[in-house]
């Protein structure tokens, strides 16, 4: 990946909320490269500023300074130009909407002809393991189907980022241990690069090459881990090896340091 | 099924209390005739009499039915005395009246969702606009349009219109709101835009309080082209027998038109329950 630009590049990234109870400092000084084909997970307690850098990335929030650029121009351009599929923290599907109408969402919007929807929605819906679930309604799914459909439309248009706001955050262990498993298949297949943002530290270690380690009030980068895992499919018993129990512990370290910064 | 039976029961009640009050109510004019005539009057006597009276202070509900077969089925509907040809011709404004209304409505609430300049400017007219009684405004609408030489169906619709665009404009702009941060957040990631926002989310979203508000507002114009038929020189529609039912004494005629005029709303008001289901049930959205 040596000198080849780096797909988001945060430079002195700084954001202030105004708010009734006066100013919120989300963002200090956020530093950070991301190159392409990257799975960057950031980690940190809540409140730190994951969900507002992530946001940030995707342009629906303004840095108060700083710059980000992603893809090489503004991260605004980059929304334009529709470099990035967002998976909210909840699945967000519309009840009026099939999974098949909610995948083709974005594509009716970005128009794609008739035909290259069709053939995209399928091919999606494979890749998420939910063949034959298009003519459901949303509620006729589980949390995790769900959230496989709403991942499945970010997939959709195959833009070149996948941002994700804790997309598992509110299943149970084994569905995300199941999803965590087809993420990175899928990441694979697909090259994408990805932001992931988690509270979970085994799923951090799990699933990223560079762990993100953030520290909140106001809300800075404290540590980017690279991992030393290997890039492309891992088993899930990685978990259990000594190289893996290395990088949590000191992902742990690092959040540990963060809280002891605040105190 | 379970529900029809505390129905009729509610209705039973109603039916026995009006009895009740029509014999109440009719007495003291049969204890006069009587007295004028020196006779007497025992309770047979009275209960018949009270029920038949030809114009009752209170007519008793199977002379209110009465009036009621005879004004539908009873006459020619070319007939002036028919209830369908008034209760025709009263649908036929209120439906105008209520497609401008709805239109008006509808374009006012999405320039208002769309426009911050809008929303400060056109709610508080919209609101004010309501708080006129609408018999002070209906006399000189009618008036002022007839004098401009616009009479007939239009200016009654107007009216219509003026009623039964509120609920409408205030439905509608609750209803565009509905979406969440997340889901005008995701549009957002897709760079959509307004028109898009507006056809694949927010309209989609309002359509349960579009229906909620139809209703509202279809029983609204019906109101509102009943009063439009009131004054004078108004020679057509429920709200014309009404009056001519007043002018005359006919409070049978009345009662008939009142009851004509229910059950219109009470069609009305069941037929967009029905395309709210069927629209709904189309969109996955029934419950
Ligand atoms: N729209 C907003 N207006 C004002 N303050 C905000 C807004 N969004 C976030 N904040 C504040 O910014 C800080 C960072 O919030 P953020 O949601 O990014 O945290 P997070 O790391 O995602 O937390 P969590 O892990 O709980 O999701 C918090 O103190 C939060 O209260
Ligand atoms: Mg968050």
């Amino acid at each position: 990946m040596m000198g080849a630009a780096p797909i988001i590049e945060a430079q002195g990234v700084d954001l202030v909320f105004q708010t009734a109870d006066g100013p919120v400092h989300a963002l200090k000084d956020v530093n950070l490269k991301v190159n392409k084909g990257d799975f960057v997970s950031f980690i940190g307690p809540s409140g730190c500023g994951k969900t507002t850098f992530l946001r940030c990335i995707a342009a629906l929030e303004t840095p108060t300074s700083g710059s980000l650029k992603v893809r090489g121009v503004s991260a605004e351009e980059a929304r334009k130009a529709r470099s990035y599929g967002y998976v909210f923290q909840a699945a967000g599907l519309f009840p009026w909407r099939t999974i098949a109408g909610n995948i083709r969402l974005p594509l009716e919007i970005m128009d794609f002809t008739r035909a290259d929807r069709a053939r995209r929605v399928e091919e999606v819906l494979k890749l998420v393991d939910l063949e034959g679930f298009g003519k459901k309604y949303p509620w006729q799914l589980s949390g995790g189907m769900q959230q496989r459909a709403s991942i499945a439309r970010a997939l959709s248009f195959d833009a070149e980022i996948l941002l994700m706001d804790e997309p598992f955050g509110a299943l149970d262990e084994i569905v995300r241990d199941k999803l965590n498993e087809e993420l990175l298949k899928l990441w694979h297949r697909t090259q994408k690069t990805i932001g992931f943002v988690t509270h979970s530290i085994p799923e951090a270690v799990y699933l990223s090459t560079h762990i993100v380690v953030m520290s909140p009030r106001p809300g800075r980068i404290t540590d980017v881990i690279e991992s030393p895992l290997p890039r492309g499919p891992r088993p899930l018993e990685i978990r259990d090896t000594p190289e893996f129990m290395a990088i949590a512990q000191r992902v742990r370290e690092g959040l540990h340091a963060g809280h002891a910064y605040e105190v | 099924m379970r529900n029809i039976l505390p129905v009729l029961v509610v209705c039973l009640v109603i039916v026995v209390l009006w009895y009740g009050a029509a014999l109440w109510l009719n007495a003291a004019w049969v204890y006069d005739q009587a007295a004028r005539a020196g006779t007497q009057v025992g309770f047979g006597q009275l209960v018949h009499d009270t029920m038949t009276l030809p114009r009752p202070k209170l007519p008793a509900p199977h002379q209110v039915l009465g009036g009621l077969w005879d004004g539908i089925f009873g006459q020619s509907v070319t007939s002036k005395k028919s209830l369908v040809y008034h209760g025709w011709m009263t649908l036929e404004v209120t439906m105008l009246g209520f497609a401008v209304g709805t239109l008006a409505g509808l374009i006012l609430a999405i320039g208002i969702v769309h426009s911050r300049a809008m929303d400060m400017s056109v709610m508080p007219w919209a609101i004010a606009s309501q708080t006129i009684p609408v018999l002070a405004i209906a006399p000189m609408v009618i008036v002022v349009l007839a004098s401009v030489g616009l009479k007939g169906v239009i200016p009654k619709a107007l009216i219509a219109a003026y009623l039964s665009f509120f609920p409408v404009l205030v439905g509608m702009v609750k209803g565009l709101r509905a979406p969440d941060g997340l889901q005008l957040d995701l549009m957002r990631t897709y760079n959509a835009s307004r028109t898009q926002t507006l056809t694949m989310l927010r309209l989609p979203s309002s359509l349960p309080y579009l229906f909620a508000s139809l209703k509202v507002g279809v029983a609204a114009a019906l109101v509102g082209t009943i009063v439009a038929e009131l004054p004078a020189g108004a020679s057509v529609g429920l709200g014309a027998r009404l009056l001519s039912g007043s002018y005359y004494g006919q409070t049978i005629q009345i009662w008939a038109a009142l009851f004509m005029a229910a059950i219109l709303a009470a069609l009305l008001v069941a037929a967009i329950g029905i395309a709210e289901k069927v629209v709904l049930k189309r969109m996955g959205m029934a419950r």
